[in-house]
């Protein structure tokens, strides 16, 4: 096996550690049946919105800072401010997330192990360990899955948007397939236009767009000669779909002119705030899963000067989309996810070639969730002195998974489809093997 | 840069190559259909001629027998341009030039057919588009969860490519990798045994059986499975210094410990016997390879029928078993004896299959039944792949990609002017090639890639920047559109984009349109046809 893929020696002691002193639950979607219906009656989330860090956000310079610790692991940051929940600190940069800490809860005590991009972001967004047979899907599928066209969901915009570009090198839909891809809209929302790529055309006016689609018609030779063929019929319906979103209600969705400028600065007018600001309003209109993938957190070098610059859009963002959810009764049933695939090193890295950087960190990391069901103002878990190990309460990729399942209605021992016919359930058996810390019912 | 020179002659061509005047443009669309007659509705003429298909091989032979005792009637014999389209395709993934097609329309030759095939599967492009179908089989990607790493996927693709283009016997192909041992970098073949999700002995059975079997082994009693993954349990890997190299060898010493006990045996039941110090891998492949294996030749032909025809004869390609019984039972022994006592030889195989009256079928059938129902008594469309579609694109639109990804190390930077088809890399960052179902390469099935249509892929190609910006900076096109002649731009472009002449109806439709669709009605012209399911789909 490459060395992605295989869980380091050091985290397997630790975590077995870990598991010994908390006495840990092993994980069977079985098994909490009683949890299941009871969440599935009241299932109050009905839309998720994923923050993706990609590129591995610095937990102690972030949600579980460690002012304490010493400069060779603080770096610059010693200054943690106070939230508006008793006890809850976080990063220096984050004032504005300071104000709304009642709003979300901080899980600090995220692990997996895994310290490599790719399998990494596979672990954290599927909540499966990588290996066998069976490409799992990412959490995005899954809800498309059970909440998309097949569960009667009747938008015109796709049940699972991507703002703005997919990941790459991460299949978002494993062996689920196409049926659940996410539509990335391409484009950049900061921009005075959002060109949602095949949906806001720059150059073509409607009247040209109906011109042309009655000529195409009129020359689609082969589909008039096959009319009847399955292949003809679905590649029509699929023009009948883009059209709908090309000429019909679609755009308007996307057009973020409709929103007040006072309230459009208040998320900033960055590409990550206003992709915050799209993604509320896509929840508005029932889409199931929204995921805003943020760049750029892979910080080898260069990282405080870099978090100088990003938090303060993360924070604005976060903040605003979280008091807007707020204030229009949304955040009830939309969960707000945010996190990336792992953690960074606890020591700073002074020496070059790094000059001032944090590697990859897969022992602990940390994750925020609100709304749909998560209470707000708790901290889950934490680190250890220096964030470097679990400390309490380990919660990993597939707990909170299984979590958000829940809230979403979504019986974690349901069957997957599996083109082969595996049986393969939404959330791991006990089969699988995975150690757990349990679904996070503390702050569900 | 061969391929880029190539579409430049490609272009200068295409514009001296225009027919002198309207008239000319017509004669030439009349003499090559002299066989479809006037009374023909206009719709289905441009695919078909009018005539009976009749049986003119033993392989038609077959087929139509077939169809006889089933009461189904065949298609009618596809059109020349059709046959042009599809034979391009289906053999080079790629599309043939304006000037290629009307040079083809209008041969008049008996067998002009026939060359083509030849000329076709001589084609350095046949060679880049049949590696990447084995690279999806094979499963040739730098990432997760296959995890080749780049410097591997290239050797490995290469390995393969020169396998295609020197047209390795498909035997002589399989032991080499069967039997590899040495470096991933030196002996690309051995990347056969890295290009799995887990190197457990059941782990590389299950990939064997599926990719040289047709046969998905996980659905195997246990026992039948441990028994071939016997053969595998001696197979070890090794780091080196160098960064990401890796040895694959013959370690006789290795147990697993899974396989306590367990002998060698045969999928068919019989038991191996392994000379001492021999690599039970070399028996396992004398078994395979011996003629009288009832899987090795009957899954290679079946699997070459899926690769022309979008469908086994027995469904799924690589889900051959007892249960799953072939649409015409008489096809595959026929294939399979034809294909040993050539020498495995794949071109010959190829030739055998699309010089028949059966792959020349056109794709309307004579009923309500597809051509899954009646076992290919019409040729089946199917959306073209998603590397297919882009090179498509590109060559009509004059335009290029550009590939790169930059993690993981060594960055890999592909030549613009290379084609999509030729890519060696199945994880190469692409929201295209997502977007039009590339497969994931991640188990090898070959349902892995998915040719559905979607409204995304819709949206895509009616309204997108990236392909307005193709039509709209079209050097190809510009060529096209400059002339003063609308009979000529709109024969100039049917030819360049459908690879064919259009018919009266069309070309008074687009006359009208370039008449009143003001500066744009050329670009909407081509934009119409690039959107058409003819373009999309192979027929």
């Amino acid at each position: 096996m490459t060395n992605g893929i295989r869980v380091t020696r050091r985290e397997a002691l630790t975590g077995g550690l870990v598991a010994a002193a908390t006495g840990v639950i092993v994980p069977d979607a079985l098994a909490y049946a009683v949890e299941r219906s009871q969440s599935q009656r009241k299932a109050p989330a009905r839309s998720v919105i994923q923050v993706w860090l990609w590129g591995g956000p610095a937990h102690m310079d972030t949600f579980d800072p460690k002012p304490n610790s010493g400069s060779d692991y603080t770096g610059p940051f010693t200054k943690p401010i106070a939230t508006n929940v008793d006890g809850i600190q976080i990063n220096e940069l984050l004032t504005e997330l300071a104000k709304v800490a009642d709003k979300y809860s901080i899980i600090r005590s995220m692990t997996h192990g895994n310290n490599a991009h790719e399998t990494a972001a596979y672990i954290t967004q599927t909540g499966r360990m990588p290996g066998g047979r069976i490409v799992f899907p990412g959490v995005g599928a899954v809800v498309t899955l059970f909440k998309g066209y097949d569960a009667g969901y009747k938008g015109l915009i796709p049940p699972y948007i991507v703002l703005t570009q997919l990941q790459g090198r991460f299949s978002e839909v494993g062996f689920l397939g196409t049926k659940v891809k996410p539509f990335a809209t391409g484009g950049d929302p900061a921009q005075q236009r959002f060109v949602v790529e095949g949906i806001v055309s720059q150059s073509i006016s409607d009247a040209r767009q109906q011109q042309r689609r009655e000529l195409l018609h009129r020359l689609d030779t082969l589909a008039l000669a096959l009319k009847d063929d399955p292949n003809i019929v679905a590649y029509g319906q699929c023009e009948a779909q883009a059209y709908d979103m090309i000429l019909g209600e679609g755009r308007k969705i996307f057009d973020l002119s409709q929103e007040k400028d006072d309230l459009r600065a208040q998320y900033g007018r960055t590409t990550f705030g206003q992709s915050c600001l799209m993604a509320r309003r896509l929840v508005e209109q029932g889409v199931p899963f929204v995921t805003i993938n943020s760049q750029g957190w892979d910080t080898h070098k260069e990282h405080f000067q870099t978090m100088r610059r990003k938090l303060p859009e993360l924070d604005k963002g976060l903040a605003a989309l979280l008091k807007d959810l707020s204030d229009r009764g949304l955040l009830d049933s939309t969960i707000v996810w945010v996190s990336g695939e792992f953690g960074r090193t606890p020591k700073v890295q002074w020496e070059p070639p790094w000059n001032g950087g944090r590697g990859h960190w897969g022992p602990v990391f940390s994750a925020l969730v609100a709304g749909g069901g998560f209470k707000g103002g708790h901290v889950v878990g934490a680190s250890d002195a220096v964030a470097a190990e679990v400390k309490d309460r380990p919660v990993y990729p597939w707990d909170l998974l299984q979590s958000m399942y829940m809230l979403l209605g979504i019986d974690p021992a349901a069957k997957l489809p599996h083109p082969q016919g595996l049986d393969v359930r939404v959330s791991p058996t006990k089969e699988e093997g995975l150690k757990s810390g349990g679904p996070l019912m503390e702050i569900m | 840069m061969r391929d880029m020179q190539r579409s430049t002659d490609r272009t200068q061509r295409n514009r001296s190559g225009l027919p002198s005047n309207p008239a000319q443009a017509q004669s030439e669309r009349r003499a090559p259909s002299k066989a479809s007659t006037s009374s023909m509705p206009e719709l289905i003429q441009p695919f078909e001629l009018s005539e009976e298909s009749a049986p003119r091989s033993k392989l038609d032979e077959l087929t139509f027998a077939h169809w006889r005792r089933a009461g189904v009637t065949p298609a009618r014999p596809c059109s020349d341009a059709v046959f042009l389209r599809r034979a391009y395709l289906d053999l080079t993934g790629t599309l043939p030039s304006t000037e290629e097609a009307r040079a083809f329309l209008l041969d008049t030759t008996p067998d002009k057919r026939a060359r083509l095939l030849d000329a076709l599967l001589a084609r350095p492009e046949y060679a880049s588009y049949w590696s990447l179908r084995w690279g999806d089989v094979l499963r040739i990607k730098s990432e997760f969860p296959i995890n080749l790493w780049p410097n591997a996927v290239q050797a490995y693709h290469r390995w393969v490519y020169a396998a295609m283009q020197s047209n390795m016997p498909y035997d002589r192909f399989v032991r080499a990798m069967l039997t590899a041992t040495g470096s991933n970098f030196r002996v690309p073949e051995v990347n056969f045994w890295r290009a799995v999700q887990s190197r457990d002995p059941e782990s590389l059975a299950r990939a064997v059986a599926l990719t040289f079997m047709g046969v998905r082994a996980e659905r195997w009693p246990r026992q039948r499975l441990q028994g071939m993954a016997a053969f595998f349990a001696k197979v070890a890997y090794k780091k080196t210094l160098e960064w990401k190299e890796e040895i694959v060898y013959f370690d006789p010493r290795l147990e697993a410990p899974s396989l306590r006990g367990v002998a060698p045996t045969f999928p068919d039941g019989k038991p191996a016997r392994i000379p001492p110090g021999t690599d039970p891998r070399a028996v396992f492949a004398d078994w395979l390879l011996a003629s009288g294996n009832p899987w090795f030749a009957k899954s290679a032909v079946n699997r070459y029928w899926y690769w022309l025809f979008g469908r086994g004869i027995i469904h799924e390609a690589d889900d051959i078993r007892p249960d799953n019984p072939p649409c015409n039972p008489a096809l595959i022994p026929y294939l399979e004896k034809e294909f040993i006592a050539s020498g495995y030889d794949v071109r010959k195989l190829l030739r055998l299959i699309t010089a028949s009256a059966t792959y020349q079928l056109s794709p309307v059938p004579r009923g309500k039944r597809t051509a899954g129902d009646t076992c290919f008594a019409s040729y089946p469309l199917r959306r073209l792949e998603a590397e297919v579609l882009i090179d498509a694109i590109d060559q009509v639109t004059g335009s290029m990609e550009s590939y790169s990804s930059p993690i993981p190390e060594p960055f890999t930077f592909v030549p613009e002017s290379e084609r999509t088809i030729a890519l060696a890399d199945g994880s190469i960052t692409s929201s295209f090639l997502d977007l039009f179902g590339r497969p994931a390469r991640d188990n090898g099935y070959l349902s892995e890639r998915n040719i559905a249509p979607s409204a995304a892929q819709r949206l895509h190609m009616i309204n997108s920047s990236h392909i307005q910006r193709k039509l709209e900076q079209s050097v190809v096109l510009r060529g096209i559109l400059r002339s003063r002649l609308p009979r000529q731009v709109v024969t100039q472009l049917y030819l360049t984009i459908l690879s064919r002449y259009p018919t009266s109806g069309e070309m008074a439709t687009a006359l009208e349109y370039l008449r009143t669709g003001g500066l744009n009605g050329g670009l909407d012209l081509a934009w119409a046809l690039l959107n058409s399911a003819e373009f999309t789909y192979r027929h």
